[in-house]
């Protein structure tokens, strides 16, 4: 049974229609790439499962509940990695999860084991002191992911976590998730990166201009560009259900 | 509620101090402005002199009446007389050294004393001034005034000039063709004044009299918070700045919250399960402390160093304070909810900020904008705030006298509240 389920979601910016009948599901310890081009429509999609903004149609189902407001205590289930790494820059490591763990209810002891955990989890422990601003570039990836575990939420929501990050920061955030996965998570995981779909994803749904285009596991698209007669690399058949023009 | 809440406004508190330059411009800045606007406007010390207005004359006449008014203007307390020739007494007046050149014209001393008596034209006493320094030309015509007055009365009716005066009139009245009976009754007088002279009566020792002076003294009383208290100008000082600063800390909340939704950060306090009002008293908590630690901090300097007492009530002064941090904070949340971009909002609330504390009275006193003006701010919070913490320190008016004040401020706080939360931008996409 599904812990997700997205169905029929729509959301339009004035006459822009920016996600236009989305439905998709997601299990307890798989990891779903949402793969499409700049604008196609994979934020606003994880910005209405994660309750920043309100669909106009559909729903979001968390362990088949329906989401109820702000304070629903099932979104102590998700947990969010943003694209942007929002993290308190003047504050320490420490602080920072310290912050984010006391909104959703953490304190004390079990709040500070959560921390460690969290910091372990990244390879952060020994800088918890240290303020985020003094952090490399792959360090606030892993500070922001932490942010995200930190309150050990049954469903994680990605957004292009590992943008701008050298290639021993990325394969330490996949092994993260590799690690979150075994442990039966469920992650949404929005990247731009084939190879990163490739590695990860046990399914990968493709949106494009708001609508899901495909859903599959990796080798069923692939079986599927085959059976069409073209080449059978995931970033060939995500080029030609995308299409080749340039994204803005 | 609370743990997240306790977190928002302890996190807020941790930021707002590990950021050095907001510290310092919060609390150092306004102590540093509001102990000098305090020393400029605090009045003289109890020992001290009042600031002499700085003023020359001209002497062309170098008559007995001329020296007298010089010699009078020199002894002035209110004045630094210097003596000096046309060119440099415009000179200095036009460079800004010098407030108020006055120019006694050749002839003056016989003119002002033929015009007391109703004789002749008046003579002109010329002053230069810097237009830029109007209020002292004012002070200055008074004074001099009264100065010319007495040196010419006294030189009528006792000086050599007087007498001259006398000598020369007596036969141009016996030779007029007035009216008999008035010739009769003016010689009389004028015959009666050299009878004066000659028997002594000009002040002794052949010196002229006193000539006419003020006929009264003028006892004035500075009405503050008791009959033995001074007023402290420090005290509207440091109302005056510790608001402005405060409100420029707020505003900076404000521009904070958007730099915050621009980092993405908001999506996170958005994804957890916070309710929208947590989200927004957790920023108006965090804000209202700092700003009640900022008017604490700029007034405990201003009672340990200046002396400043709150001489109304405790318990209104402390009600001032905190209405005035909660008025703050909301209008920091205003700022973050209709802002746009944190550059823009910086600057129009920059802008927003020092006309609010030029209109409420913080900078110059409201006395001096015109009536409708003065109508008009009572609609600017910074008024109340700063009129409300004035009667809690130097005008000594008791606690009941806050609650007005209070009211007004919890009002725009509302006012604040109920527009920032209508215009929040709460989507994050």
């Amino acid at each position: 049974m599904a812990i997700l389920d997205v169905t029929h979601l729509r959301k339009s910016f004035g006459s822009l229609t920016a996600v236009d009948d989305v439905s998709f599901g997601l299990e307890a310890g798989q990891l779903v790439g949402l793969l499409g081009p700049n604008g196609a429509g994979k934020t606003t999609t994880v910005s209405m499962i994660a309750g920043l903004v309100t669909p106009d149609r559909g729903e979001v189902l968390v362990g088949g509940k329906r989401l109820t407001g702000d304070t629903d205590p099932a979104k102590r289930r998700i947990g969010l990695v943003p694209q942007d790494l929002a993290l308190y820059e003047e504050l320490s490591a420490r602080d920072n999860l310290r912050f984010f763990g006391a909104l959703y209810g953490l304190s004390g002891a079990p709040l500070e084991k959560a921390i460690s955990q969290s910091l372990d989890l990244v390879g952060l422990s020994d800088r918890a002191r240290d303020a985020v601003k003094v952090f490399s570039g792959g360090m606030k990836r892993r500070m922001n992911l932490a942010a995200g575990i930190l309150h050990d939420p049954d469903i994680l929501l990605l957004d292009e976590p590992t943008v701008g990050v050298d290639p021993q920061s990325r394969n330490a955030i996949f092994d993260n998730l590799e690690l979150l996965k075994a442990r039966g998570k469920a992650l949404l995981y929005t990247t731009h990166y084939m190879e990163e779909a490739e590695r990860l994803a046990d399914r990968i749904v493709i949106i494009d201009h708001g609508r899901v285009i495909a859903d599959d596991t990796l080798a069923g698209l692939e079986r599927s560009a085959a059976a069409a007669g073209g080449p059978i690399t995931l970033e060939s058949v995500f080029l030609t259900l995308t299409g080749r023009s340039l994204r803005d | 509620m609370l743990t997240p809440l306790a977190a928002m406004v302890r996190k807020d508190l941790q930021l707002f101090f590990s950021d050095r330059r907001s510290v310092i411009v919060s609390f150092f800045v306004p102590i540093a402005i509001a102990s000098f606007f305090g020393s400029i406007f605090s009045g003289p010390s109890k020992n001290g002199e009042p600031a002499r207005i700085a003023v020359m004359v001209v002497d062309h006449d170098d008559s007995a009446i001329s020296k007298a008014i010089v010699a009078g203007a020199q002894g002035d307390r209110n004045f630094n007389v210097a003596i000096a020739d046309d060119a440099a007494a415009r000179d200095s007046v036009r460079r800004g050294k010098t407030s108020v050149a006055v120019v006694i014209p050749k002839g003056f001393g016989d003119k002002s004393g033929a015009a007391l008596f109703g004789n002749g034209e008046k003579p002109e006493l010329q002053t230069l001034y810097d237009p830029s320094r109007a209020t002292e030309l004012a002070m200055v015509r008074g004074i001099m005034t009264e100065h010319v007055m007495q040196a010419v009365s006294r030189e009528m009716f006792g000086g050599a000039q007087g007498r001259a005066y006398l000598e020369k009139t007596i036969p141009q009245v016996e030779a007029s063709t007035m009216n008999a009976q008035q010739k009769a009754l003016l010689l009389e007088l004028l015959r009666s004044v050299n009878g004066f002279y000659d028997a002594g009566g000009t002040g002794g020792a052949g010196r002229p009299g006193g000539g006419l002076t003020m006929p009264y003294v003028v006892k004035e009383e500075a009405v503050t918070a008791g009959s033995n208290v001074a007023y402290n100008g420090y005290a509207h000082s440091f109302a005056g700045m510790g608001i402005q600063f405060l409100l420029f800390a707020m505003a900076n909340l404000g521009v904070e919250m958007l730099l915050e939704r621009q980092r993405g950060l908001w999506k996170r306090l958005r994804s957890a399960p916070v309710s929208r009002r947590t989200l927004l008293l957790g920023k108006g908590i965090s804000g209202a402390i700092i700003s009640l630690l900022i008017l604490a901090v700029s007034f405990a300097f201003s009672m340990i160093v200046f002396g400043v007492r709150v001489d109304g009530g405790w318990a209104g002064f402390v009600g001032i304070a905190v209405a005035c941090s909660i008025m703050a904070s909301t209008f920091g949340i205003l700022v973050a909810a209709l802002g746009n971009t944190p550059a823009t909002a910086r600057g129009v609330t920059t802008l927003a900020v020092l006309m609010m504390v030029m209109l409420g009275g913080a900078w110059v006193p409201t006395f001096i904008f015109p009536a409708w003006l003065q109508q008009f701010t009572l609609i600017v919070p910074v008024r109340w705030a700063v009129d409300g913490l004035d009667a809690m320190t130097w005008r000594g008016i008791g606690s009941s006298g806050a609650v007005v004040p209070i009211l007004v401020l919890l009002a725009f706080a509302a006012a604040f509240s109920a527009v920032a939360a209508a215009r929040f931008r709460w989507e994050e996409t």
